[in-house]
């Protein structure tokens, strides 16, 4: 059983991942971030590898990625940072990122340099479901690292249902058709989840996109196994230089 | 195997290992629609003889082919120019907005997104939703806001709101990003019309017909002038390549037809300030599909130059891709200079001022060794209005 898997055994509600982008908001802050979120309650980390056309992101988590850029984070640079970061972090740690950098760096060395620091699962936003199934999925699970796809209110039930079979670790469910960071009624998005909750999915559901405080964390978390916050908590690091004030604040804020 | 043609995708958007469709899941919904319907809409009796009307009352087809016979004297051989510059709107551009706002009409969808880089694309694209009474959102990089301003302008008095790009080189890759974000937050009321032959399947294919026509009528009106229907060498500027797309298509399939691409070099290909995509690139995935792309080791995507704001693009289309990689295409580049060298020319000696896009491929005639047996036809996809301040730079430098 995956990393990922061993704490939706444990705790299937209220889960709560984070997302933060690699090398932001110095080039060597991605350890410490990590580790300020472990120690502050998040259950997952979502660590975002930079890029320079980041489409499925909203503005506040492209310009971190431009700074980490500026900084001069790469993907090579990453994974020397993450070199022996098991010896300190145990929650899961997610890769996100797109697929150009990745193919460049080669896909299957990626997957196995990933594999070999202690990743546990990817989410590559513009992987498509056909070339997972024809090309690179035999790779991922080759190194045993799970991959989560996400799903939109736009998402018919029978392709939920087949994303579902192809996810591993849990599906992300967008909660407005939207780049993150977009605010929108959250009224839609409890029924939207209402009707992914009564599909009975074979994988948990982690709701992302739009979720910045204690409030809407709970009502995501009230359909679903939890929630990803991303923007908000980029925005708190960007308003606090200490990081380990940041997170503190903003992770008690949120779960408090 | 059987030997595939060269126009065709696969069905999942492959030219050989170049194509497919890889968009987050927030645009599935969107682009699966377009897949399944856009063959059937645009080939249907109603659109074929609405969208072939429009061509010809509207935009003025089919624009002549000229035998430009002073510049063919300066190179020894025939040249004919397609003229898409006598479109309206002033470049081939208008043909595909035609095609995919009626195209959307038939999705039913109200709202009309677009990216543009030298502002053809958006002027084009703003003009039929004048006609049609569409809502027009234009994206545009705020550099060339700012070097293609009289576009801009027209953007505006036809209605369009112009928003726009401050990320990255503020360009076209940078407005195509935005346009793109546009269409994840706006997933139900709105079309996205693609300027090129990139993006995600089934746009490269779909771009490609509409622009066909370009091609469709060379084949006849040169057979009219010569009495062949096959010219030696199709030439054409490429950005995203749609030009060249539309040139090339019906004879793609022609062997004796050599297909020349030429790119914009910038300042050179090895100055670091070029666009010389198939020069500079490595295969990638920009905007939705697998293609040659400008990138860095890192792969991240690289910041192009050329003084054509058209042709300011890190990357091309697929089909082009794949013309490349197997060698049925002639790729030249031609830098700043010799382009803008080669409008002049073209002025002088034929009384037409090009777009500095089309003047890229009016450069790469230099490249070819041509003979009094070619017969070479040219497309001019656009007219320099909008290139006169750059060209009086140049003037004014003299
Ligand atoms: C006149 C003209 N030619 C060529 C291009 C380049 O586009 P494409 O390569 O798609 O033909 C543009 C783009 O704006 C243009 O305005």
């Amino acid at each position: 059983m995956s990393r990922i898997q061993e704490i939706f055994k444990h705790k299937n509600s209220n889960v709560l991942n984070v997302y933060c982008t690699a090398g932001f908001p110095k080039l060597d802050s991605t350890l410490e971030v990590m580790r300020a979120l472990q120690d502050n309650g998040a259950d997952l980390i979502e660590l975002g590898m930079p890029y320079s056309d980041p489409l499925a992101d909203g503005p506040v988590i492209q310009a971190s990625g431009s700074i980490a850029l500026k900084n001069g984070m790469t993907i090579a640079n990453l994974f020397k940072q993450l070199k022996d970061f098991r010896k300190e972090i145990n929650v899961p740690v997610i890769l996100m990122g797109y697929m150009n950098p990745v193919l460049q760096y080669g896909f299957e060395r990626f997957c196995a340099d990933a594999a070999a620091v202690g990743v546990d699962g990817l989410i590559l936003p513009d992987l498509p479901q056909y070339e997972f199934e024809t090309e690179y999925g035999d790779i991922i699970k080759k190194y045993g690292l799970d991959f989560i796809f996400l799903v939109t209110p736009e998402t018919s039930e029978e392709r939920v249902r087949q994303i579902d079979e192809l996810s591993s670790g849990f599906l992300y469910a967008v909660s407005s058709s939207s780049t993150t960071g977009n605010e929108k009624d959250f009224g839609l998005v409890e029924k939207y989840l209402q009707r992914l909750q009564n599909l009975k999915l074979k994988n948990p559901v982690l709701v992302g996109f739009g979720i910045k405080d204690k409030q809407t964390f709970a009502s995501a978390a009230k359909h679903a196994n939890g929630a990803i916050i991303g923007s908000a908590y980029i925005k708190a690091l960007n308003e606090n230089s200490n990081v380990k004030v940041a997170t503190k604040e903003f992770l008690h804020a949120v779960l408090g | 195997m059987a030997i595939q043609s060269y126009q065709k995708p696969d069905d999942k958007g492959y030219y050989g290992k170049f194509g497919g469709a890889y968009i987050p899941e927030m645009l599935h919904r969107n682009v699966e629609e377009l897949v399944s319907k856009y063959m059937d809409i645009i080939y249907s009796a109603s659109f074929q003889k609405e969208y072939n009307n429009l061509l010809k009352d509207y935009v003025g087809r089919p624009s002549p082919l000229f035998l430009a016979e002073r510049l063919s004297k300066q190179f020894n051989t025939t040249i004919y120019l397609k003229r898409e510059d006598l479109n309206h709107t002033g470049a081939h551009k208008i043909n595909n907005a035609i095609g995919q706002v009626l195209l959307a009409q038939r999705l039913g969808k109200k709202r009309i997104i677009a990216e543009t880089g030298a502002g053809q694309h958006g002027v084009a694209t703003a003009t039929v939703c004048a006609l049609m009474g569409l809502e027009c959102i234009v994206y545009m990089g705020a550099v060339d806001i700012e070097r293609q301003a009289p576009n801009v302008a027209r953007m505006k008095m036809l209605g369009a709101k112009v928003i726009a790009a401050t990320s990255g080189s503020q360009t076209l890759k940078d407005a195509t990003n935005e346009a793109i974000r546009d269409w994840i937050n706006n997933p139900t009321d709105t079309h996205y019309v693609i300027g090129s032959v990139v993006g995600p399947h089934p746009y490269p294919d779909m771009v490609a017909r509409f622009q066909s026509i370009i091609s469709e009528e060379i084949r006849w009106q040169l057979k009219e002038k010569t009495g062949s229907e096959l010219p030696t060498h199709v030439i054409a500027c490429v950005g995203g390549g749609s030009n060249a797309a539309g040139a090339f298509y019906h004879f793609l399939d022609e062997p004796s037809v050599k297909l020349v691409a030429v790119e914009a070099a910038g300042l050179g290909v090895d100055s670091g300030m070029s666009a010389a995509t198939t020069k500079l690139g490595s295969i990638g995935v920009l905007h939705g599909s697998k293609s040659i792309v400008m990138q860095t080791e890192d792969g991240q995507v690289v910041e192009p130059h050329s003084i054509s704001a058209g042709l300011d693009y890190p990357g091309i289309g697929p089909l082009h891709a794949h013309l490349f990689d197997s060698g049925r295409g002639i790729f030249l580049s031609a830098t700043d200079e010799e382009s803008v060298q080669a409008a002049f020319n073209l002025t002088k000696q034929e009384g037409i001022i090009p777009a500095l896009e089309s003047s890229h491929a009016l450069a790469g005639l230099h490249q070819l060794n041509l003979t009094d047996k070619d017969v070479v036809v040219l497309c001019l996809s656009g007219r320099g209005d909008k290139d006169m301040s750059t060209y009086m730079k140049y003037v004014d430098a003299e």
